[in-house]
């Protein structure tokens, strides 16, 4: 049965890295939702949180052939109720459509907040789960979103060894 | 440790030295001439064999890595010279083949603006090797170098690329090296669980009708040894895949035969009757396992390996142990019970003498004054007593090589399993001779494959390699003829192969050749070829139409195999 699965990956920092994670999906003609990559809490230990719907079976396979990529140090697979993930959002809407009584309600539901407030437009900021910056997306919709961007997501694990700890151990 | 001065090219060469490299098989270019040129110092101490085409370097170096159980390093330009590595590379990955590949790269400075022969080598290669790199700074070569035979050699062995910019190469460094031991986010060699090799052994105690497959894992671990004593104590029947051929004698009793889709019948039929699997150093590979919803389902796996991700790929394992195959047969004969299965061994030969005589019946009568492919293996191998190396290419006659042949020795079998490259046995061959001086090697090629690498004669004539060539001709693509006339209703869509004189061919390349066309011929002129001092050419004229069986079809079980 397909799920969504995340997948975090630490790695070296070597140049290409990403190019030597995300093959290892393609070749299995797996479809990635989402990809961020940054430091991890050990310092030159990058850290990938990978979104994709596949089946369990699947992407067991793809850890363990990412784990054999050999700047890849570990890499595990999580359920969604294995961890607290988080996305964040910006909206770029004009300030004009504040004069609108209504934009300032959605603002206020959604626990978005302002960036920044320019004479044209207004940078929006919204972190939650996927539904929910969506969500406030389409309620903005109708005022005219100039722009719109979600980052993938990131995520933490509930019950995980801390990779620092990992890394001693090896 | 002391430093000297050095260019990076040096420093490619001292290096290479540092790690015993004594052959390299390679093609010089515009981007790897400063290497070229440090090796041109080196020509006492490393032996340099210029192939006529990059690919013919990279197979020449897997026949040597394979027979001599080292590192095949191989040197290529950038641009069209990286490229012609790419399927050496991927066989070599697919086969668990050590190479350190190096590529000249246009200078730094040009990277990413499509210079004169400039390619992304290592976007290219990322999937088809086990790794690679970029080195842009002279200093940064030794340790490349270093980790690249490192990587390559331990754990699952496999292809490194190392693309060295121009200007590395001309760069001034202090040359220092030091040998990579460990790398941070790498575990070749895993720790052995003994606690499942516990659960092992007492499935293999309370096992009825126990049975072994091993795979190429044996050789690589240099387990021979360790195999041997392991089923001598435990008494149970040992049969090999493709590539594991030659790790055990296949004249011992013990043996049971080769696997797969033209495998042995029951080497196949069994693994659907055994109740205990033990699959060491092998992965279960589509072309051995056939349909695998209906694959020993009745059976305990019990799964060695030592890449963790081949465990439960394929077949999921009751017992699964990441581990060198060494190790684990080691710890796993101390904890055997000694048994003789003397029953289960009789099912066996009493299956083989099946397969002898239904084979034997349906060939007489299809094909009684052609020769066939299989009399020239079964003949060479009783004259060289199972003990040559022999290089296979791919299609009917290595699947039948891989039959008849009765491989004696370890490192013996060179062929390209997991890929299927056609083309690969000439220059294997080439490579596997450096390997092994003093065998007799041997390559058996159909007159398809011999012409896709044929231009390596040159690199024999050049390097006075002494290797003997048969070319078995049935003067069509066989195992794709065969699979027109069983599945696509004899549409014989383009397999007919016109061929050259291959004995004028051969000629025109100083070697001396032979066209045998009767049966009677045969042994005489395979003595010939065998006592031939220097390289020799026999075409053996088969016949046109033979199919290869036992055949286990596309989406069929193992014990579905059929003999006709």
């Amino acid at each position: 049965m397909e799920k969504t699965y995340t997948v975090s990956v630490f790695t070296e920092n070597s140049i290409g890295m990403m190019n030597r994670v995300t093959i290892v999906f393609t070749r299995r003609h797996l479809n990635i939702d989402s990809i961020t990559a940054s430091e991890s809490e050990v310092p030159g230990v990058f850290r990938y949180t990978i979104v994709l719907r596949t089946t369990r079976q699947q992407v067991d396979k793809v850890v363990g052939q990412l784990e054999k990529v050999i700047d890849v140090i570990k890499a595990f697979v999580h359920e969604e109720n294995d961890i607290v993930h988080q996305e964040v959002a910006l909206y770029k809407i004009r300030t004009e459509t504040l004069t609108n009584g209504d934009v300032e309600k959605v603002i206020r539901e959604h626990h978005a907040r302002v960036l920044t407030v320019d004479p044209q437009f207004m940078v929006i900021e919204k972190t939650g789960h996927v539904e929910e910056t969506q969500l406030l997306f389409e309620k903005l919709r109708p005022y005219g979103v100039l722009e719109f961007a979600r980052s993938g997501r990131v995520a933490v694990t509930k019950p995980m060894k801390e990779l620092s700890t990992y890394l001693e151990e090896i | 440790m002391t430093t000297t001065k050095t260019t990076g090219a040096q420093a490619v060469m001292k290096s290479l030295v540092a790690e015993q490299v004594d052959t390299i098989f390679g093609y010089p270019g515009g981007a790897i001439m400063p290497i070229y040129d440090a090796l041109y110092d080196y020509e006492d101490a490393v032996k340099h064999i210029l192939v006529r085409h990059e690919q013919g370097a990279t197979h020449a170096a897997q026949g040597y890595a394979r027979t001599s159980g080292k590192t095949g390093v191989v040197f290529a330009t950038s641009g069209p010279g990286a490229t012609n590595l790419i399927t050496g590379l991927a066989d070599a990955m697919i086969d668990s083949t050590p190479l350190v590949c190096i590529t000249g790269q246009v200078d730094s400075k040009l990277l990413g603006t499509d210079a004169f022969q400039e390619t992304d080598v290592v976007g290219i290669s990322m999937p088809i090797t086990k790794w690679n790199t970029q080195v842009t700074k002279a200093e940064d070569i030794p340790a490349a170098i270093a980790k690249a035979f490192y990587i390559a050699k331990s754990g699952r062995p496999g292809p490194v690329l190392i693309d060295i910019t121009k200007d590395a190469q001309f760069g001034e460094m202090e040359f220092q090296y030091e040998k990579c031991t460990t790398i941070r986010s790498y575990r070749p060699k895993p720790k052995l669980n003994s606690a499942l090799v516990e659960e092992a052994a007492t499935l293999i105690n309370g096992a009825k009708k126990p049975y072994l497959l091993i795979g190429q894992g044996i050789m690589l671990s240099n387990a021979e040894q360790e195999l041997l004593n392991f089923v001598e104590k435990s008494g149970i029947p040992v049969a090999s895949t493709l590539l594991g051929l030659g790790a055990f004698p296949n004249h011992h009793l013990l043996y049971a035969g080769y696997l797969g889709m033209h495998g042995d019948y029951a080497a196949n039929v069994k693994t659907n009757e055994c109740d205990v699997l033990i699959a060491i150093g092998m992965r279960f590979d589509d072309r051995v396992t056939g349909d695998v919803s209906r694959y020993a389902k009745q059976a305990k796996v019990i799964h060695v390996d030592i890449d963790a991700s081949e465990l439960n790929k394929i077949i999921n394992a009751d017992v699964g142990v990441h581990s060198d195959a060494k190790e684990a047969l080691t710890l796993l004969t101390e904890l055997v019970q000694e048994k003789k299965h003397t029953a289960w061994l009789q099912e066996f030969r009493d299956l083989k003498k099946v397969e002898v005589e239904t084979l034997q019946k349906s060939t007489d009568e299809s094909f009684s004054d052609e020769i066939k492919m299989e009399e020239v293996i079964k003949m060479l191998s009783e004259i060289t007593k199972g003990e040559a190396v022999v290089v296979t290419d791919v299609g009917q006659h290595q699947m039948l090589t891989a039959r008849y042949y009765e491989y004696n020795k370890t490192k013996s079998n060179i062929t390209s399993g997991g890929l299927g490259t056609m083309g690969f046995a000439l220059p294997a061959a080439i490579g596997a001779k450096f390997g092994a001086p003093e065998k007799t090697v041997v390559a058996i090629i159909g007159d398809g494959g011999f012409q896709m690498t044929l231009q390596e004669l040159g690199t024999i004539l050049q390097s006075e390699v002494d290797i003997k060539i048969i070319i078995l001709n049935n003067r069509f693509l066989g195992m794709v003829r065969q699979w027109q006339q069983m599945f696509f209703e004899k549409r014989y869509s383009f397999t007919n192969m016109v061929s050259p004189n291959f004995i004028a061919l051969a000629q025109a390349y100083s070697i001396s050749a032979k066209k045998v066309e009767a049966r009677e011929e045969l042994k005489e002129n395979l003595l010939k070829m065998l006592h031939h001092n220097g390289p020799y050419l026999l075409e053996v004229m088969v016949a046109k139409e033979e199919n290869v069986f036992p055949m286990i079809c596309t989406g069929a079980s193992v014990s579905e195999v059929r003999l006709n």
